[in-house]
Order: C-alpha cells, then sequence, then structure tokens
C-alpha cells in the first residue's frame, strides 16, 4: 500500500485555511484517503475553513461527488466550512444530467472568490 | 442471458479487464482519449467518461470486476463510440428498482444506472442471476 501514499494529495495551512488542490484522476481509496485526511487536518490545526481546487479535475463521478458533499457535512461538524472551487463547466453540466445534488457544498468559481467567501463567513460569525 | 451482437463492420480499439481500482482510472482514461480522438467536444467526452467510470465502478463493486469492449461503428446511421460491458456477477436481481433515481443496494447514492443512461444516447442491459451483466454505451458524434 506505499503506492497510495507516494500519491497523497498535499493540503496546505494559510492562516486558519487549509488548501487543497486536486491534481490527479483520483482512484476510489485515494479519494477516501484524501477525505479523512482533511478531517484530520481540521482536527490537529483548528483550521476554519478548507478550500478544495478541482479546476483540474475532468471529471467527477457520483463517488467523487458523495465524497465531496460527506466531506462538507463532516468538517461543519468540526466546525470548518468547505469550499469546493474551479469546477469546469463541462463537469457542472454532467454532475446535474447524473442527478447527483451536492447538498450544504458551497462552491466558488476560483480560489480568490472560495476565499472571499470564507471571509465573509468568518465575519458573520464574529459579529453574531 | 444472449450476449450483445458486434457488427463484423466495427473495428475494435481495445478489450480492457477490470480488476481493480486503478483499472477504474485507467479504462476511464481510455474512455476520453477515445471520445477525444473522435473529436467530441468537451462536454460530450466528459459525458462519456463519466458514464462509464459510473458502470466500472458497478463492475468492480459487484460482481468482482469484469471486461469492456471498446468499438467505434455506424450504428443506425450514427458514427457511434461503443462501450460494452459483461461481468459474470450476481446479476441483477430488480432491474426496474435499479433503473429508478435514488434506489442504491450498495451504499451509494444509487444513481448510477439511470444517471449513466442518461448521458449516453444508446444505453442496453441484459442480466440474469448468477450469470451476470451485459451493458453496452453508445455515443453518437
Amino acid at each position: 500500500m506505499d503506492h497510495f501514499q507516494e500519491k497523497k494529495i498535499p493540503i496546505i495551512k494559510i492562516g486558519s485555511y487549509l488548501i487543497v488542490s486536486i491534481q490527479v484522476d483520483m482512484h476510489d481509496k485515494l479519494a477516501l484517503q484524501l477525505q479523512s485526511q482533511i478531517l484530520e487536518e481540521i482536527e490537529k490545526t483548528g483550521a476554519k475553513g478548507v478550500l478544495i481546487d478541482i479546476s483540474v479535475l475532468e471529471m467527477v463521478d457520483s463517488f467523487i461527488g458523495r465524497m465531496l458533499s460527506g466531506m462538507a457535512s463532516m468538517a461543519s461538524i468540526m466546525d470548518a466550512a468547505v469550499v469546493i472551487v474551479g469546477m469546469q463547466p463541462a463537469v457542472a453540466i454532467t454532475l446535474v444530467e447524473l442527478g447527483l445534488e451536492m447538498p450544504g457544498v458551497d462552491t466558488a468559481l476560483n480560489m480568490e472568490r472560495g476565499m472571499e467567501l470564507l471571509e465573509r463567513r468568518m465575519a458573520s460569525i464574529n459579529d453574531d | 442471458m444472449q450476449a450483445f451482437e458486434y457488427d463484423s463492420d466495427w473495428t475494435e480499439l481495445g478489450v480492457y479487464p477490470v480488476k481493480t481500482e486503478n483499472d477504474i482510472v485507467r479504462v476511464r482514461q481510455m474512455a476520453r482519449q477515445y471520445a477525444k480522438n473522435f473529436r467530441m467536444g468537451i462536454v460530450e467526452q466528459t459525458r462519456i467518461t463519466t458514464a462509464v467510470s459510473e458502470l466500472l465502478r458497478n463492475m468492480y463493486q459487484y460482481a468482482n470486476g469484469g471486461e469492456v469492449t471498446i468499438n467505434q461503428g455506424y450504428v443506425e446511421e450514427h458514427n457511434a463510440l461503443i462501450f460494452t460491458f459483461e461481468d459474470q456477477g450476481p446479476g441483477i436481481e430488480n432491474l426496474d428498482l435499479a433503473m429508478s433515481d435514488g434506489y442504491t443496494s450498495g451504499g451509494g447514492m444509487g444513481y448510477g444506472l439511470p444517471g449513466a443512461k442518461r448521458l449516453v444516447d444508446s444505453f442496453e442491459i441484459r442480466t440474469e442471476t448468477n450469470t451476470g451483466t451485459l451493458i453496452r454505451l453508445m455515443k453518437w458524434k
């Protein structure tokens, strides 16, 4: 299983956010590994937000979609918000046609907008 | 269960065994490559790749793997990319149920079959309990 370790997807922490850029076509185990890896990192760092860049992903099937929405709900229980950024138009079209809904998943056009979304969310929480 | 026929005019592009999760990734990438070579647009490429990925996963999860044959040929005057999935798994007990949205028996979201069907131009399925499942997808150019 060392093979999977080598291909681990890096998670970068900047301020109170985690940034993940998925650069490979993930097989299912790698997708599940990434899910738990991100949750562990949230616990370790106390991150308040996670930005997941999928702009390189050429396809999101029901398994990867389920992994992403599952991760958003799990992260939310751990008090962290997940924003999926950079979904390709063709991927968005296919996801809808496939019938896949991703409840509770926030999306943004690109990393910058995703960051703004998280900032606004932080600000509104602090105001309360 | 009657096997699908292959028209003698079709060109076989490849036969791929599906045994591991890496095969799922490899074969769906092949599917995209063929769609690209076929000069399909990016949305069409993504549709066929996603449909193929759904069916490959079913094959891997429920039938312990199988085999995919990719052909190019003319079907009803369409230049078509044809994917034939064959497994010797347990078969699908209630096909109507499996083809309906929201149904799952394996912890997935249950969109595999009906979702894949929506993404292609032709979808045929034959299944027999304890014998296996045959699925054929076609995408017109």
